[in-house]
């Protein structure tokens, strides 16, 4: 089972790498973007190996805190990519 | 320019009570596992941010009616209360109580004033970081 578990971090540690060679080297914003996203859902993978490795289940709360913190910074770089300002005051007008 | 943002509104709508009830349960389960006042306010208010980046300011001020300098005045008297409360059965400054309780619905449950003086934590930290965020999102 541990050879299973480290065998499969491996494998999200060179996908990260991956992603982080996209990461410097994408064209766009937006390439830069989608890598960020894809890093969070890595990074969220990484921890529940890791705290299925350690054998704790404390570290759960994290997972899904990752989750929201990446969805929101997506979001925010996102609305800034098309619109220019994160915050707008009123958007009817 | 108009936009029509009609998918990311819809899924500010369903995540937002995601996000709140999962920030009441990290507060409420400070106690005994990871958590507390500081990560629950903080949830909450990446929850609020979700809202005001979804919508506008404007709207969200009106559907979330709160000044949160008061928010941030409120939270501070809260935990100063809540540490004073010891003084007057003359124990010392910060001194807290816990004792079991028979709840209807939830059963034996044990209350501690810790969980006020962490209330007041998480409604200084809600009122600090939005009032950042407004002001910062406010100027043009």
């Amino acid at each position: 089972m541990t050879y299973f578990l480290w065998a499969a971090i491996v494998i999200v540690v060179l996908s990260i790498v991956a992603l982080v060679y996209r990461l410097v080297k994408g064209p766009t914003p937006s390439d830069r973007v989608v890598a960020l996203d894809t890093i969070g859902v890595s990074l969220i993978c990484l921890v529940g190996l890791f705290s299925m490795l350690i054998d704790t289940s404390y570290f759960l709360e994290i997972i899904l805190l990752l989750a929201i913190l990446s969805f929101i910074g997506t979001i925010a770089f996102s609305k800034f990519i098309e619109k220019g300002d994160i915050i707008t005051r009123d958007n009817s007008r | 320019m108009k936009t029509n943002d009609v998918i990311i509104q819809f899924t500010a709508k369903l995540v937002f009570f995601m996000i709140f009830f999962y920030a009441v349960h990290i507060f409420f389960a400070g106690h005994y596992t990871p958590g507390g006042g500081f990560v629950g306010g903080l949830v909450t208010a990446s929850a609020i941010v979700l809202l005001i980046v979804a919508f506008d300011l404007k709207t969200v001020q009106t559907i979330l009616p709160i000044n949160y300098i008061y928010m941030v005045a409120s939270g501070l008297i809260l935990a100063l209360g809540t540490a004073a409360i010891s003084m007057f059965a003359g124990k010392p400054f910060f001194t807290h109580y816990f004792d079991y309780y028979n709840l209807p619905i939830l059963g034996k449950t044990s209350l501690h004033t810790a969980a006020l003086f962490d209330l007041g934590v998480y409604l200084v930290v809600v009122g600090v970081t939005m009032t950042i965020i407004q002001t910062i999102g406010e100027d043009e």
